[in-house]
């Protein structure tokens, strides 16, 4: 019956939000820090020590920070593959997949033109891993889009083919002639390497991360797609009715997604690796869901939940190392963020406006 | 009908601002054992948010709320039923997937940890033969209708020891024969000393039933009143300060030469899915210039009509034509772009995105005319232009950068009405029109409608109120079961024969 009219300052609302949002995070990772603490104690594990170690190594070394940047680099590609579904209410649970299958058509690219000057190739990989990820995403999408299945068990299941179909070609035939003790293709040639800086692993990736977000942001907000997929995420039944080509988005929206999946994959093999390998991927694509859903899908959020995933990646590293723990660590950690992250207690919440 | 002064609940100054707007302004009200009192007002006007105050889901900024004369605290419905107080919102809130019984027992107080449905069932036939509130406890809710829905809302009410029942429009969807079963129900409960507060936008039904009358404006107290001293004129001249005698409408006849309809529909059927209903051999003919009544009761098919012009609902049989074209196949998007605009039964549902603006949803049927670049941008100021000039035209406010949710449901109708009649549409689908809206809005809808039709648009006019169906058509159509029933002129029919057809006792 009441009618709202007093409408505060845009600016200052959205400063306010921002250090909500950041407020909120610094939290979440407080308290799961003190829980996963509290598990290293029972493993028998001094945690203050364990947790300086961890931040001294990867903080407080220009080496230790650029690794952290390394590991962030698939998570933020990843993270906004499963973001950009989830606007148009879409699970896209299979990054993962569409990370090897963008890994491995980029692959092929670069074991087979490989005459090519960087400047070609480059851009050609990445398309090919692009085709390769939204390929694989397509199926699911495809089915969805019918009515026929749910798009959030077909990318799960399809996440256990892919691996095992690049797992295929590095035994057979593009396994490597040279090296027989461990099966993965011959090395790229150096055009198919993104640039790395600094004498560091950071490479071209980062940067291309970086635009990816930026337009997903822009996209989202001052684009009339991005109008119609809030739309359709608010309210597909009124997007439907007022016209908005709901199917078309569906298919879109998700083969897009499944494109920057498969975009990780190739900045990975070609930034890093500099081979296809067989389990590549430490589950970014997973790590990428979770980013997503912690961050809401908010861009701010997602480089501040790719950088947290990274530096906890990178620290079980070194708590391995140092502290003689298992690298399931990560897992412990991440879940712990996650349940922190569904109890959400109510002081992180920002007052609803 | 006056008892000795000592009322059942008695709102006391009663004052509750929201952010920019007083929505109640010291209000007071008596509510008596054996009465029914209706709560009548302009959207806006307050009536929603005073009933809420009552059962608790508000608390008043100032005033006093009195339960046989003794102050009482309402912080919550827990509290307000505690003091034998229940409501029937606009909006069910019944499972779906859950029985009739199910449903009911949830609500009980005092329902046991293992307790036994079928004591529950029992209770539930003894009130619904006592009360003509005849429901199938054993039925699911998916499967009942609106107005037996109402039904199950009222029963759960009466178990759980309610003694005065506040009904928020309740008449809005029903139909008229579920109408009179309804005001019937209510007198039964009248008699049997129930206390009733009913909201509601109709004189006709605030004059039929009630006891006592009170008047909301604009979030003050316009008058109270018993029935015998109420009539039309005064209620209204209470409810608006304008003059409402201008608020007619005048219709030209429809245009005579005629080419093409604008839609044909010919032997179109379409199969329901689940709970809707699957329409039958459909032939229909909309002119320019025309508007086509559709008569019946919900739940017959006129969801599914709507839906299949719009093309959401797949034809499998016959095919549809658009301006002479074949569309049968065509998108929602097409359909839409090619000029026609669709009022839904349900805004909230069916027509706009909560957590947008205003502005956003209005733009939202006519993305493509606003984008700039190839769509990298849109205009909003040409949005807002646009939009604000409908509005002007229509005499409707409401603000363009709140988020939808926050709209009143009147408002919300509003907003679609701007947002379908801005670009001039050839044929508009209208399906409750005017639900929700108050005298002024409705006229100013109807008049909408009237000024598309004489600008060459041809209307699909759903709606249950047969007295705006008989203004407004130029031709009636009555849908039974998925099925046209009955084709009428409306000077030639009157309301008993099309409400023969509506309710199937003559098909």
């Amino acid at each position: 019956m009441s009618q709202i009219t007093s409408t505060p300052s845009r600016s200052s609302t959205s400063v306010l939000i921002a250090v909500q949002v950041i407020v909120r995070y610094l939290f979440i990772f407080l308290i799961a820090l003190v829980l996963f603490g509290m598990i290293l104690v029972i493993a028998g594990k001094n945690p203050l020590a364990a947790i300086s170690d961890t931040l001294s190594f990867t903080l407080g070394s220009t080496f230790g920070f650029s690794e952290v940047i390394v590991k962030m680099i698939p998570l933020v590609f990843t993270a906004i593959a499963v973001a950009l579904p989830s606007r148009v209410v879409l699970i896209n649970v299979g990054a993962e997949g569409q990370l090897y299958m963008g890994a491995w058509l980029a692959a092929w690219g670069a074991l087979t033109f490989t005459s090519l000057p960087a400047w070609a190739l480059l851009p050609l990989m990445a398309l090919l891993g692009m085709i390769g990820g939204s390929l694989w995403a397509l199926i699911p999408a495809f089915l969805r889009a019918r009515g026929l299945v749910n798009e959030t068990i077909t990318t799960l299941l399809m996440n256990y083919v892919a691996p095992s179909i690049v797992t295929f070609f590095i035994y057979g035939p593009w396994r490597s002639r040279g090296d027989a003790l461990f099966p993965q293709t011959a090395d790229f040639v150096p055009a198919a390497r993104l640039p790395a800086f600094f004498g560091t692993r950071v490479h071209f990736g980062l940067i291309l991360a970086l635009i990816l977000l930026v337009l997903y942001w822009f996209i989202m907000k001052y684009t009339r797609w991005g109008l119609e997929m809030r739309a359709i995420g608010g309210n597909p039944q009124a997007a439907r009715r007022n016209g908005i080509p709901l199917t078309t988005y569906i298919i879109v929206i998700m083969c897009l997604g499944g494109a920057f999946a498969g975009l990780a994959g190739m900045s990975e093999i070609s930034g890093i690796h500099g081979r296809l390998r067989p389990g590549f991927s430490p589950g970014f694509g997973y790590m990428g869901f979770l980013i997503s859903w912690l961050s809401g899908g908010n861009p701010i959020g997602i480089l501040i939940m790719s950088f947290v995933a990274a530096l906890i990646s990178a620290g079980a590293d070194i708590l391995q190392i140092n502290q003689g723990l298992p690298y399931a660590v990560v897992n412990l950690l991440l879940a712990i963020t996650l349940f922190v992250v569904l109890a959400h207690p109510t002081f992180l919440k920002g007052k609803k406006a | 009908m006056q008892k000795k002064p000592i009322p059942t609940i008695s709102l006391c100054g009663i004052t509750k601002s929201f952010p920019g707007v007083v929505a109640n302004d010291h209000i007071n009200l008596d509510i008596y054992n054996s009465e029914i009192h209706t709560l009548l007002g302009e959207n806006g006007a307050g009536k929603s948010t005073l009933v809420k105050i009552l059962y608790g889901f508000y608390h008043a900024d100032s005033g006093e709320i009195l339960f046989n004369g003794q102050p009482v605290m309402i912080r919550s419905p827990y509290d307000a039923r505690g003091i034998h107080i229940g409501m029937v919102f606009q909006e069910f809130n019944l499972i779906p997937a859950f029985s009739v019984a199910e449903n009911i027992a949830l609500f009980l107080p005092d329902l046991k940890s293992v307790f036994n449905l079928k004591d529950i069932n029992h209770r539930i036939i003894e009130l619904s033969e006592r009360y003509n509130l005849q429901v199938d406890p054993q039925a699911m809710v998916s499967q009942l209708s609106i107005g037996e829905q109402q039904k199950v809302e009222i029963l759960k009410l009466l178990l759980s020891d309610a003694r005065l029942l506040i009904l928020d429009e309740p008449t809005r969807v029903l139909a008229p024969h579920e109408v009179a079963a309804l005001l019937n129900v209510l007198y039964n409960l009248r008699q049997d000393g129930y206390a009733i507060l009913l909201i509601t936008h109709k004189m006709k039904e605030v004059l039929e039933c009630t006891d006592r009358i009170t008047v909301l404006r604009a979030g003050r107290l316009a008058g109270s009143m018993l029935r015998a001293e109420a009539t039309e004129e005064k209620l209204v001249s209470m409810m608006f300060e304008k003059d409402v005698s201008k608020l007619r409408i005048r219709r030209k006849p429809a245009l005579k030469e005629v080419k093409t309809p604008i839609l044909e529909l010919q032997g179109v059927g379409s199969r329901g899915e689940g709970a809707e209903t699957s329409l039958k051999g459909i032939d229909l003919k909309i002119f320019p210039g025309e508007i086509v009544g559709v008569a019946g009761v919900s739940g017959n098919g006129q969801k599914e009509l709507g839906d299949l012009v719009l093309g959401i609902t797949k034809c499998i049989h016959g095919s549809k034509l658009l301006f002479g074209q074949d569309c049968t196949q065509c998108s929602t998007q097409m359909i839409r772009r090619s000029g026609v605009g669709f009022i839904p039964e349900n805004p909230h549902l069916m027509a706009s995105v909560p957590f947008m603006s205003t502005l956003e949803n209005l733009v939202l049927t006519n993305t493509w005319r606003y984008a700039r670049l190839g769509g990298l941008s849109m205009d909003w100021q040409a949005v807002k232009m646009d939009y604000e000039a409908t509005m002007k035209k229509l005499g409707y406010t409401f603000s363009l950068y709140a988020p939808a949710k926050s709209l009143s449901g009147g408002n919300l109708q509003r907003m679609v009405i701007v947002r379908e009649m801005a670009h001039d549409p050839q044929l508009i689908v209208a399906s409750y029109l005017t639900r929700g809206l108050d005298v002024q809005s409705t006229i100013a809808a109807r008049q909408a409608l009237i000024q598309a039709r004489e600008a060459g648009a041809g209307v699909l006019l759903i709606s249950e109120d047969l007295e705006e169906l008989f203004t407004l058509s130029d031709r009636l159509i009555v849908l039974y079961d998925g099925k046209i029933a009955g084709t009428f002129k409306p000077d030639e029919t009157n309301i008993n024969q099309v409400g023969h057809l509506i309710t199937g006792s003559e098909a």
